[in-house]
Order: C-alpha cells, then structure tokens, then sequence
C-alpha cells in the first residue's frame, strides 16, 4: 500500500496544492502544465460521468482505477478539489479526503488571514501538516524496496 | 444488479457499437398552478431545469411534454410554440409538465465515446507508476464503468450496477463475440459501426447470462 500524489484544485482550476511522496514517473511535462491536464481531465470526467450515467447521480465521480495505480476524487459544494493517488489495493477514502479538507484545509488554510484562496498555499505550517497527516494513513507505508 | 449498456469503441476514437440494455430513465409528470416554481433554461436547445428540485424532478433533467403533447427542443411537436412563450403565460394554467433524464442523442454518444478514448489515454499519461494502461474501472456512486482494451486498440466499455460481479468476464466474452461475429463477417469493413443481427444477438445473450447466472458461468 502506498500514497504517490496528492493534488488540492481550487473552482476555478488553479492548482492550490502539491505533494508526493512514493511517485516513481513523472509526466515528462512541466508542473504548471501537469496540473493544467489533471485539472481537464477531471472537469473532463465529471461532464462525461453526468451525461452517460443512465440514472441521477448524488455524489458523481469517485474513483477510477488503470492497471497501475487508483485516482481518488472528492469535491466539496464550494468546488474544491481534492485528488489523491494511490496504489490499487486502497478502498474508498472518501472519509479521509472529507478530513483533509474539514481538518486541514479549513483549520490551516481558511483560518488562516495570511492565506488568499485563490492561489497556491504557501504556508509552511499547511504543508508540514498535511504532509503529517498522509504519513499517519494506515496505507501509506513504503513499499519494500 | 445489473448491465445498463455497451460501447464499443475503434483505436481512433470512433464509436463503433452501441447497445442499452436496461435502465428506463426516470420520467416525472405533475401537474403546476401559475406561477412555475421551477427555473428552466434552454441548453442545446432543449428547456433544462436550471433550479427547484421537488417531486422527484432534479436540475438537470429535460422537459419532455406539455399536457400530453411531446417537446421537440425548446418547440412543441404539435404546433411549433414555443414552450418558453406557454409556460409563461398565465392563461395555460394549470399546466402538466413532463421532466425526465435527458436521453442520448447518437451524435452525443459518439461524442462522449471520443471523449473517453482521451480520458483513457490522459489518464495512462498522468499515472505516478511507470507502464500504466489507460482506465480500466471508473466508479460513481450510481455506476461502474468497466473499460478493456485488446491488443489492436479496440475498447469495449460496460456501464455497470456497481455491485455487478464478474463485469471483467463479461468483457472477454464480448470480445470473443466480436471476433466470431463481427470480424468474420465478409460483409464488416474494420473499424466501421457494426451491424451485424448475428453479433446483436449473441452480445444480448452473453449479457443476459451475465446477469443470470453472475460469476463464471458465462
């Protein structure tokens, strides 16, 4: 079990917030561009999800799986988005982006008059907890090298 | 359980099968007084609820008929009104209205089959894992899309209850369906939408079984 990457998207597309820990590619691109193609990809998947699902959806997009790692989703009604990927044996972590986002985010972000919401995070005290909390994720233990 | 429906879809991104299988789209009819307590708005030319979800009408959801008679677009079929013009007159009142799911129009499948051949691709391309493929299983909370991709590009894609066991089985089958029936057939030029009764019929039947029986028989 392990946790590779963890992406905050705020509504309007601008990449708050980035983290890895165990990521063994890159995307050969340029970060600002990466998070240019995470962020359509998934604004991509939530209008195809809403138009071909054949009932009305509540939640919408969760998670999707490849053949290498897992791509979890959690988007708050204000339109934050909270990406996290991680290896293929990990559940649903709905719960644990919810506590990223109530317990971190809003304590350290919201809280905080230095932080402006519109752009990326430069709070040490942010990071480093965010960075704590991952660490402390019963699946996040390193693979065996 | 069960299988809501099949794309089929070639290596360039070309919808080339398309097959619903079950799931009737919700339809709610009630019957409104002056004034409409629902906001509607049109979107690709169709009226659309924009706001006022009550009744089992939720935003999102497509008008589908006034009193009876069938929207065609924003238009009555009848008469050609404009449906916006009626709703907003009080002499029409009390009015029933239709609203369900938007249905998929051909044009918008193979547009959304397009779209998925990039998501599928985008998504081996973002992967923290060196060898990725593209997307096998995306989940929702109302259904699982089940993706496999052959050898030679072609996609076969499930849309899926997302407690429906066995869906990977399912897939082969479709695959080995599509070789026997498809491909063999003189008259299916490759990568062109096929139509083929013999395919048709033995698609429904391993999807039936599928449901049946769930694991392993099919």
């Amino acid at each position: 079990m392990t946790v590779y990457n963890f992406y905050i998207f705020d509504r309007n597309g601008t990449c708050l917030h980035y983290a890895e820990w165990n990521r063994r590619k890159q995307s050969g691109m340029d970060r600002e561009e990466e998070y240019k193609l995470m962020y359509g990809m998934i604004h991509s998947i939530k209008s195809f999800v809403n138009r071909i699902s054949p009932t009305d959806l509540k939640d919408g997009f969760l998670n999707f799986r490849t053949s290498q790692y897992k791509l979890h989703f959690y988007e708050t009604p204000s339109g934050l988005k909270f990406i996290m990927n991680t290896d293929l044996s990990v559940g649903n972590i709905k719960d644990v982006l919810h506590q990223m986002y109530s317990n971190i985010f809003v304590e350290y972000v919201v809280r905080n008059p230095m932080c402006s919401l519109d752009q990326p995070i430069k709070s040490e005290l942010f990071e480093s907890k965010m960075d704590d909390f991952v660490r402390g994720l019963s699946f996040f233990p390193m693979r065996v090298a | 359980m069960a299988i809501y429906s099949v794309y089929i879809i070639n290596k360039a991104g070309g919808l080339i099968y398309q097959y619903d299988h079950s799931g009737a789209r919700p339809e709610v009819e009630k019957t409104f007084s002056y004034p409409l307590e629902l906001v509607l708005k049109v979107h690709d030319e169709k009226l659309v609820v924009a706001f006022g979800e009550r009744d089992g009408i939720k935003v999102g959801h497509t008008l589908l008929s006034v009193n009876g008679v069938p929207a065609e677009g924003r238009f009555l079929k009848s008469d050609g009104r404009d449906i916006m013009d009626i709703i907003a007159d009080e002499e029409n009142y009390p009015i029933s209205l239709k609203f369900g799911r938007t249905k998929l129009t051909t044009n918008e499948r193979i547009m959304l089959a397009s779209m998925f051949h990039s998501l599928f691709a985008i998504g081996s391309q973002l992967s923290p894992e060196p060898r990725s493929s593209g997307i096998e299983v995306l989940e929702t909370d109302t259904f699982k899309l089940h993706c496999f991709q052959t050898m030679t590009g072609i996609k076969f894609i499930i849309l899926a209850d997302p407690r429906q066991m066995a869906v990977d089985v399912l897939l082969k089958k479709l695959y080995e369906v599509y070789s026997d029936f498809a491909l063999k057939n003189p008259f299916y030029s490759l990568d062109m939408p096929i139509r083929c009764d013999l395919f048709d019929t033995n698609l429904q039947q391993a999807i039936e079984q599928s449901e049946r029986l769930g694991i392993s028989n099919i």
